[in-house]
């Protein structure tokens, strides 16, 4: 047992060696031009700095992550579970979808993150609501596009299959059609995973609260702390990385026979 | 013996896009008795309405005009009974579940009791040498295997009657051979009364107790052909004097057919 551990550990190694290597590479390279050209520190940082500024700034950074995650942790959740409800909807009335879905697919291509200084309008520059709407807002469009697609396509011989049972439109719906959709589901929480932590710094750019990720950004940089700058930009890279991972392993979990293909 | 027939098609036609200038005659004129325990084959060139006149009798599509009888019933009465069994063209797995959930699906929609599905699922991958298969995801079995698994799920809930559509159309010729044994044995052991659509002369006439020969354009039935060839079938049947002589007849009607759709 051990050695088969072992062997796949060794395995596992060799996958993520060349990704590992590239990385490394690219920090020294990164590193070696700033010393060697003496580039400002305010036009770009050595990887080194960035490091010590992330450690001497912590006790700043560290609580402002609370924030800026929430909103787009609450905001995922928000516009998925709205896109699907939505999706649920729409798939079920013919006319609907045909009326609806060329809105929702212009509507996927609009910067919706413009729209974010109406919601701070709406709901309140401090109300951390107007957060999580503008995230959801993000979010809403690709979940409910791609639900809707995985509910309706479905294989013609799949469904004359239930009819040759003369199955009940709900065993249709529970059995054929939701498992059918899982796949594209997984593949735009995906890519909303992402989206909310964009849509999460970019809301703290315009929203009035100041302990946000978002709001250091900008405050750093116009003092010229662009080290500071850059370390928080790290962080919220790393929170993004961590929620489109989680959102992987849970496909994985549920679908397991689908082994993440894109749909 | 009871002399009922299975199935009764009478002045049947199928015409596609009625009325416009794209109509297309599918099946004209079609009178057929099919009686209990027989195993007829349908054969023909493309678009002679073979799958169609199956579909017909599974009530997966309507006749245009004519009646069509299902154990004294109307098609729609005898699916909504669960009165056959339909294996497609394609192995029509649900890729989510599992070989053993696949073949249980019906059993499932059928209200089995747990215990009786699995019971069933299992007897039923075992007879077509799956036995060992039934954790394993479609995507992890081969064209040969699926289609098998698919036999199996037709045959869980015993239908009277089995319906297939070119289900071996995909397969390669030694893996097409060993499934014609197993159909053959399976057909001798349930008493199924089995309509089968196929593009191969030598698997229709080594199969069937009847061999339907059909025209396309429009699509009718040419001839009927008797094969009266012992049971139970084996591998030495093919080396017969008579089977060649079956074969001979079988593929003379059908270069008729050929030449009528040329002329």
């Amino acid at each position: 047992m051990v050695a088969n551990t072992n062997s796949k550990g060794v395995e596992r190694l060799r996958y993520y060696l060349p990704t590992i290597v590239v990385a490394v590479a690219v920090l020294a390279v990164w590193e070696l031009l700033v010393r060697l050209f003496n580039i400002q520190q305010f036009l770009l940082p050595k990887p080194s700095s960035i490091v010590t500024s992330l450690i001497s700034e912590w006790p700043v950074i560290a609580p402002r992550i609370f924030f800026t995650t929430r909103s787009a942790v609450g905001g995922f959740v928000m516009g998925t579970a709205v896109g699907i409800l939505m999706a649920f909807i729409t798939a079920r009335f013919v006319s609907l979808r045909e009326a609806m879905m060329p809105f929702a697919i212009a509507a996927n291509s609009v910067p919706i993150i413009a729209l974010s200084p109406i919601m701070f309008n709406w709901f309140g520059p401090l109300n951390p609501f107007s957060w999580m709407v503008i995230v959801s807002v993000m979010v809403f469009f690709p979940v409910l596009i791609n639900t809707v697609r995985g509910l309706t396509e479905v294989q013609p011989e799949a469904l004359e299959l239930m009819r040759s049972y003369a199955a009940s439109p709900l065993k249709v719906l529970l059995s054929l059609r939701v498992p059918n959709a899982l796949p594209y589901l997984f593949s735009a929480l995906r890519v909303a995973s992402v989206l909310s932590m964009i849509g999460a710094i970019v809301a703290d750019f315009f929203g009035a609260e100041r302990n946000t990720l978002g709001k250091y950004v900008t405050q750093e940089a116009a003092v010229l702390r662009f080290a500071n700058t850059w370390a928080a930009i790290l962080v919220a890279s790393l929170i993004g990385i961590a929620l489109y991972t989680f959102v992987l392993l849970v496909e994985r979990w549920i679908t397991p026979w689908s082994n993440g293909q894109e749909v | 013996m009871n002399n009922k027939p299975v199935i009764s098609v009478s002045a049947a036609n199928k015409i596609f896009n009625v009325g416009s200038d794209e109509a297309v005659i599918a099946l004209k004129d079609i009178n057929l008795e099919i009686q209990p325990g027989e195993f007829v084959s349908f054969i023909g060139p493309s678009g002679c309405g073979k799958s169609t006149l199956l579909r017909l009798i599974a009530n997966l599509t309507e006749p245009t005009n004519g009646t069509v009888v299902v154990n004294g019933k109307s098609p729609q009465e005898a699916r909504l009974n669960r009165e056959y069994g339909f294996v497609f063209q394609a192995a029509t797995l649900y890729e989510w579940r599992t070989i053993k959930k696949n073949v249980q699906l019906p059993l499932e929609i059928m209200g089995y009791a747990p215990e009786e599905r699995e019971q069933r699922a299992q007897k039923m991958l075992e007879m077509v040498e799956l036995g060992r298969f039934g954790n394993h995801y479609p995507g992890q079995l081969s064209g040969g295997m699926q289609q098998r698994a698919s036999i199996a799920r037709a045959l869980a809930f015993e239908p009277p009657l089995l319906l297939m559509d070119e289900p071996f159309g995909a397969l390669d010729e030694f893996t097409r051979d060993r499934m014609n044994m197993e159909l053959l044995r399976i057909w001798r052991q349930t008493q199924t009364t089995v309509l089968f659509v196929t593009h191969s002369i030598a698997e229709a006439v080594f199969l069937s107790t009847r061999v339907v020969v059909m025209s396309a354009r429009p699509g009718r039935i040419k001839d009927v052909i008797d094969i009266d060839l012992p049971h139970p079938r084996l591998f030495e049947t093919r080396e017969s004097e008579a089977y060649y002589g079956y074969v001979t007849a079988v593929r003379e009607s059908l270069r008729d057919a050929f030449q009528a759709e040329i002329e």
